[in-house]
C-alpha cells in the first residue's frame, strides 16, 4: 500500500523553515517512514511537473513556507493548493507575510531603484535594472517578475492550518507531525497548530509586576535586570500580544519578544493587541506627556507588525 | 543555437539557474548564472531603529543567519562607536565558530560528499547523502547528524534560538553563559574537533588516496585564476569573526589589505539585467567582463580563497592540515576550484579548534558582556567571513540611530562572477560536438558550481541536502529534451 | 463632484452620544458624513475596531468621549487617548495620514461643540481625499 504523500515547499522566505524541519533530527526518519515525499526542493529531486501530474488532493500534507513575492510564488501556491488535501501555512512568512512583508511599506520600484541604482557600491552608469526578459547575444534570458507587494499564503489560496513561528520550533513541528504520523485527529480546519493557546508571557520565566511605564527604552540603552519582565523595565516586548508556543525563547535570552508566533487566540491583528496592552500600562494622563512617552517607541509598525504587516489590518487600509 | 538550462532547484521551485548556450556546432558559446529573486532588505530596513537590524537581517538567510546577525551587530557597534567587552566578543565568536563547524560539515557531507565519496559519474540515484552513508557506514552517518545537532545546540545556548539568533545588541550580547553551559559547550567543542579530524581523515582516505580524484582536482577543467579574498587576523592568519580583508592576486602577491570600513574604496558591484544578484569586483582592477587573470577585477571569496589570502591558520591542527594541502597542491595560491572542498574541511577543523579554545577561555563566563553606547550614532560597517564569502553590512543612521541607508554585499554574491566563469570553463572543456551530454557529464559541470557552496539563501536559497537538478536541452529545431538527476 | 468622506464615529454613551443628540435636537447644522456607533465608553474602543473601520472603507474615524476626569469608568478615556496616539503612529507607518483618526472630548451638554468637531473633522478628511488615493504608491498587484 502506498503511503500518504508529503510536500514541503518554500516561496519567498529565508530557508530557515526548512532548516527547522531538518532540526527535528533523527525523527526525520520517522517522517520518511510514514510518508512518501512528493516535493522537497532542498532535499529531494521532485519537480514542479511531477506535482502537476498528480491528481487533485493527492498530496496528504503540504507544508508551505515563505511569503508570496513573485508571480512564480503565486503559481506554486495555486498548484500546491489544488494537489494537496491539507495545506499548511508553515512559518511566519507563509502565515502572515513575515519579515519580507515589511517591504510593503515601500513600493516595488523603490526597492529596485535602491538596490540597483542608489547603493554606494553599485557601479551602474546605464541605470540597468534586472527585468523579466533580457536579450543576450546567444538568446533570451528570463527572470520571474516581482509582484507589486508581498502577500501571505492565505491571501492567495485557502489555507487549512497555520503553524506559526519564525521559524517554528523543531519540538513543535515534531509534535504536529507525530500526531499526523500516528493518525491522530487534527483540530478543525482553520486552527493554528504547533503553538499554545495563551500568550508568550505565560511561558516566560521572567517575573512580572504591576506594569506602570513612564519611559520606553531601546534594547541597547539599558542592561536589563535578568529576572524581571522586560516590558516592566521599559523595553517593548511583544509577549502580551504573541501566541505562546516557542517557550519565550527571546526574553529568556535577554532579548524582547518580537512576535514571530503571531497573534494570540481570538486576536485578528497583533499590532492592535499590542497597542491595547501598551495603552493600559503607560502611566500618564496628560496628553503631552503621553505623547512624549509613546514617542519613545521606535518604529511602531516595524515592532508591532514585524512579522505580520503584509496581512495586518493596517495593510487593509492600504490595499 | 541550443540552450541547456540547469536549474539547480528548478526555476519554478526556486532560486538559481544556469543557462548554457551551445553553438550550432555543439560547442559552448556562453553560460549564465541567474538569480531569480530579490527581497529588498536594503530598502525596507530604512527608517528602522538600527539596533533591531541584527534581528531583522537574519532573515536574509536561514542557512547562515549567524553570519548576518553578527555582521549586523558589528555594523551596529560601529554606528554607535561602541566597543563590546572582550567576553562579549568571545561569546559571539564562539557562537560563530560552532555555526561554522556545523555548516561546513553539512556542505561537505550532503552536497560535496556525493561527488567524491560516491563518485562524480556514479548513477544519480546513488549520488546523494544516502549514497555517502552507504559508502562510509551508518555509524559515520549518525556522527554527521549528531555533529550538526551539537552545533545547533551551541548556537541555541548562546544565541537564544538555533535558527535566527537574537542575543547580539550594539555594545555586546544580552546573555552570558553559566559554568554549566560552558562545560556543555566545551564537551561539544571537543567532539567538533574529533569530528573535524575524522572528516579530514575521510577526505585523505577517499579523495587523496585516489589518483583519479587528484587529477580531477588539479586538472584544467576546474582551474580558474582569479584574485583571492579573505579576512586575516593581525598575524595574517584566517579569522572568521574579525580582522582585515586581504586580497592577493592570481600569482599570490598581496594586492591590498584593507579595514572592512573602507570596503567602498576597494569594491564595486556590476549590474546585469538578467540576474537579480549583482557582480562585485575589485575597483582597483576594474570590471572587464567575465574573464579571469590578473587584468580582471573578478575575485573569489571562499574557503579556498581565504586560505590563499592568509599566511596560515591560527590553530595547530588546522595549520598542519593547511601546510599539507599547500604542499600537495604545489604551493599557493591554489587555483583548483575543487580544492575548495579540502579548504572547507580544514576550516571546519579550525572552527572546531577555535570553538574549543574559546570554550576553555577563562574569560568566557565573565558577566561583563555589555557596554551601553553613549556616542551619537552615525555610520558603520560590519564584516565577517560567512562560510560562503566575505559579508559586509553598511548602515548610515540619523543622530537618533534610525536607519537612513543600508548597503549589503553578501557572501555568495562575491562569487557570482567567479562561479559563472567556473561553470563556463567546465562546460567548454566538457561539452563538444559529438560528445553526448550525459547526466554524469552535467554533474561534472555542476561540480564547478557546487564547490562554491553557493547559498542563494543569501540572495535566495540553496539548502543543505541533496541538490536536485534539472537539465533542459533545447535543440535548434525547438525540441526539448529533459535530463533529470538527483 | 466633491468627494464626500465616510466618517465612522465611536461615541461614548454617557456624553458624546448625548451631545450628538443635543446637536440634532437643537438643529445645529452638522455634516451628514458621520456614521455614529454608540459605545459604553471610549475605553471600549478596541484598536481593532478602528483598523477594521478603515479596512471596511472609512476615510476617517472619530472617537469622542467624556472630558478628562469625567469618564464613568474612571480611566477609559485616558486609555483611549493613549491608544489613539499609538494607532496614529501605526497609521503613519502604513502610509495613512494620522489626521484621519481623531479623539475629542464632548460632554452631553456640548451639542454645539459636537457639531463643530464633526464639521471640522469632515472638512479635514475631505481635504485629505479618499483613503484609497493615499494608498496609490503601493497599489495592489492585480489578481
Ligand atoms: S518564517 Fe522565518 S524562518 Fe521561515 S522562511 Fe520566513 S523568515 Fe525564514
Ligand atoms: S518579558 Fe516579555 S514575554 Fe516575558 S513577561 Fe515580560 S512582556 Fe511577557
Ligand atoms: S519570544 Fe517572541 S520573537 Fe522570540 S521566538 Fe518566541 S514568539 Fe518569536
Ligand atoms: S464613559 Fe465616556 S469616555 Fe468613559
Amino acid at each position: 500500500m502506498s503511503k500518504p504523500k508529503l510536500a514541503i515547499y518554500w516561496a519567498a522566505g529565508c530557508g530557515g523553515c526548512d532548516i527547522a524541519i531538518l532540526d527535528i533530527e533523527a525523527r526525520i526518519l520517522d517522517v520518511a517512514a510514514a510518508f512518501d515525499l512528493a516535493l522537497w526542493p532542498c532535499a529531494a529531486d521532485f519537480k514542479r511537473k511531477d506535482v502537476a501530474a498528480l491528481p487533485d488532493g493527492d498530496i496528504a500534507l503540504c507544508l508551505f513556507n515563505g511569503a508570496i513575492r513573485t508571480a512564480e510564488n503565486v503559481e506554486m501556491a495555486r498548484l500546491l493548493r489544488a494537489r494537496s488535501a491539507t495545506l499548511v501555512a508553515f512559518g511566519a512568512c507563509a502565515a502572515a507575510g513575515g519579515i519580507p512583508g515589511l517591504a510593503n511599506q515601500f513600493g516595488r520600484d523603490e526597492l529596485l531603484a535602491r538596490v540597483y541604482r542608489e547603493t554606494p557600491s553599485t557601479d551602474n552608469p546605464a541605470g540597468t535594472v534586472p527585468g523579466p526578459r533580457t536579450a543576450v547575444p546567444e538568446g533570451t534570458l528570463e527572470l520571474p517578475a516581482l509582484e507589486e507587494r508581498v502577500r501571505a499564503l492565505g491571501d492567495v489560496v485557502a489555507v487549512d492550518y497555520t503553524i506559526p513561528g519564525c521559524p517554528p520550533q523543531p519540538a513543535r513541528i515534531w509534535a504536529v507531525l507525530e500526531t499526523i504520523v500516528r493518525g491522530g485527529p487534527l483540530p478543525p480546519k482553520g486552527s493554528v497548530l504547533g503553538a499554545g493557546e495563551k500568550t508568550c508571557c505565560e511561558e516566560c520565566p521572567r517575573r512580572r509586576e504591576e506594569k506602570r511605564i513612564r519611559r520606553f527604552v531601546r534594547p541597547h540603552e539599558i542592561v536589563p535586570d535578568p529576572e524581571r519582565c522586560l516590558l516592566d523595565q521599559g523595553l517593548v516586548c511583544l509577549g502580551p500580544a504573541t501566541r505562546s508556543g516557542c517557550g519565550a525563547l527571546c526574553p529568556a535570552a535577554g532579548a524582547p519578544c518580537r512576535g514571530c508566533y503571531g497573534p494570540p487566540p481570538g486576536t485578528r491583528d497583533q499590532g492592535a493587541k499590542m497597542i491595547s496592552a501598551l495603552a493600559s500600562i503607560v502611566d500618564s494622563q496628560d496628553p503631552a506627556e503621553v505623547e512624549a512617552i509613546l514617542a519613545g517607541i521606535a518604529d511602531p509598525v516595524g515592532t508591532f507588525h514585524r512579522f505580520g504587516f503584509a496581512s495586518s489590518l493596517v495593510r487593509g487600509v492600504r490595499p | 543555437m541550443k540552450t541547456i538550462a540547469i536549474d539547480p532547484i528548478t526555476r519554478l521551485e526556486g532560486h538559481g539557474k544556469i543557462d548554457i548556450f551551445l553553438t550550432d556546432d555543439g560547442d559552448v558559446a556562453e553560460t549564465y548564472l541567474q538569480i531569480p529573486e530579490l527581497r529588498g532588505f536594503e530598502k525596507f530596513c530604512e527608517g528602522r531603529p538600527v539596533e533591531e537590524l541584527p534581528r531583522i537581517m537574519t532573515r536574509i538567510c536561514g542557512v547562515c543567519p549567524e553570519a548576518h546577525h553578527l555582521a549586523s551587530a558589528k555594523a551596529c557597534d560601529a554606528v554607535f562607536h561602541v566597543e563590546p567587552p572582550p567576553a562579549a566578543k568571545k561569546l559571539r565568536e564562539l557562537l560563530y565558530s560552532a555555526f561554522f563547524a556545523g555548516d561546513h560539515a553539512t556542505h561537505f557531507y550532503a552536497l560535496a560528499g556525493p561527488d567524491f565519496v560516491v563518485g562524480p559519474t556514479a548513477p544519480a540515484a546513488e549520488r546523494n547523502i544516502l549514497g555517502v552513508v552507504a559508502k562510509v557506514g551508518l555509524a559515520a552517518g549518525k556522527r554527521v547528524i549528531q555533529h550538526r545537532a551539537g552545533a545547533q545546540e551551541v548556537v541555541k545556548i548562546l544565541g537564544g534560538k538555533a535558527v535566527h539568533p537574537v542575543t547580539s545588541v550594539p555594545g555586546g550580547v544580552t546573555k552570558g553563559i553559566t559554568e554549566t553551559e560552558r562545560a556543555r559547550i566545551e564537551q561539544l567543542a571537543r567532539e567538533f574537533v574529533a569530528f573535524g579530524e575524522f572528516t579530514l581523515g575521510l577526505f585523505d582516505q577517499i579523495v587523496l588516496g585516489n589518483q583519479a580524484y587528484l587529477d580531477l582536482i588539479l586538472g584544467d577543467v576546474y582551474t580558474q585564476r582569479v584574485y583571492s579574498m579573505g579576512t586575516v587576523d593581525p598575524q595574517g592568519r584566517v579569522n572568521f569573526y574579525d580582522g582585515a580583508v586581504r586580497v592577493v592576486d592570481p600569482a599570490g602577491k598581496a594586492l591590498v589589505t584593507f579595514a572592512p570600513r573602507d570596503y567602498l574604496e576597494h569594491l564595486a558591484e556590476h549590474v546585469e539585467p538578467w540576474s537579480y544578484l549583482k557582480f562585485p569586483y575589485l575597483k582597483q582592477i576594474g570590471w572587464k567582463g567575465f574573464v579571469d587573470g590578473p587584468e580582471s577585477g573578478i575575485y573569489q571569496a571562499t574557503p579556498l580563497s581565504r586560505l590563499n589570502a592568509a599566511d596560515g591558520m591560527a590553530t595547530p591542527k588546522a595549520q598542519a592540515a593547511y601546510e599539507r594541502m599547500v604542499r600537495t597542491l604545489g604551493g599557493k595560491p591554489v587555483h583548483a576550484t575543487l580544492a575548495t572542498h579540502w579548504a572547507r574541511v580544514i576550516e571546519l577543523l579550525y572552527a572546531a579548534e577555535r570553538a574549543l579554545e574559546l570554550a576553555t577561555d577563562p574569560e568566557i563566563t565573565s558577566p561583563e558582556i555589555r557596554t551601553v553606547p553613549s556616542a551619537t550614532p552615525d555610520e558603520g560597517v560590519g564584516c565577517v567571513e560567512a562560510p560562503r564569502g566575505t559579508l559586509y553590512h553598511h548602515y548610515v543612521t540619523d543622530e537618533k540611530g534610525f536607519v537612513r541607508r543600508v548597503n549589503l554585499i553578501v557572501g555568495t554574491t562575491n562569487n557570482h562572477a567567479a562561479i559563472t566563469m567556473s561553470i563556463r570553463r567546465a562546460a567548454q572543456r566538457l561539452i563538444h560536438r559529438g560528445v553526448e551530454v550525459t547526466d554524469g557529464l552535467l554533474n561534472m559541470i555542476e561540480m564547478a558550481f557546487r564547490a562554491y557552496d553557493p547559498c542563494f539563501g543569501c540572495a535566495t536559497h540553496s539548502l543543505p541536502g541533496q541538490l536536485p537538478l534539472e537539465v533542459v536541452i533545447h535543440d535548434a529545431a525547438g525540441g526539448v529534451r529533459v535530463l533529470r538527476r538527483g | 463632484m466633491t468627494f464626500e468622506p465616510r466618517i465612522v464615529g465611536f461615541l461614548c454613551n454617557w456624553c458624546s452620544y448625548s451631545g450628538a443628540d443635543l446637536a440634532g435636537v437643537s438643529r445645529i447644522p452638522s455634516a451628514p458624513n458621520l456614521r455614529a456607533i454608540r459605545v459604553m465608553c471610549t475605553g471600549r474602543v478596541d484598536p481593532t475596531f478602528v483598523l477594521r473601520a478603515f479596512e471596511l472603507g472609512a476615510d476617517g474615524v472619530l472617537i469622542s468621549g467624556c472630558h478628562p476626569g469625567d469618564c464613568h469608568y474612571a480611566e477609559g478615556n485616558y486609555k483611549a487617548m493613549r491608544r489613539v496616539a499609538l494607532l496614529q503612529a501605526v497609521l503613519k507607518g502604513a502610509g495613512v495620514d494620522p489626521a484621519r483618526l481623531r479623539i475629542e472630548w464632548v460632554s452631553a451638554s456640548e451639542g454645539e461643540k459636537f457639531a463643530r468637531v464633526v464639521n471640522e473633522f469632515t472638512a479635514r478628511v475631505r481635504a485629505l481625499g479618499p483613503l484609497k488615493a493615499a494608498a496609490e504608491p503601493v497599489a495592489a498587484a492585480a489578481d
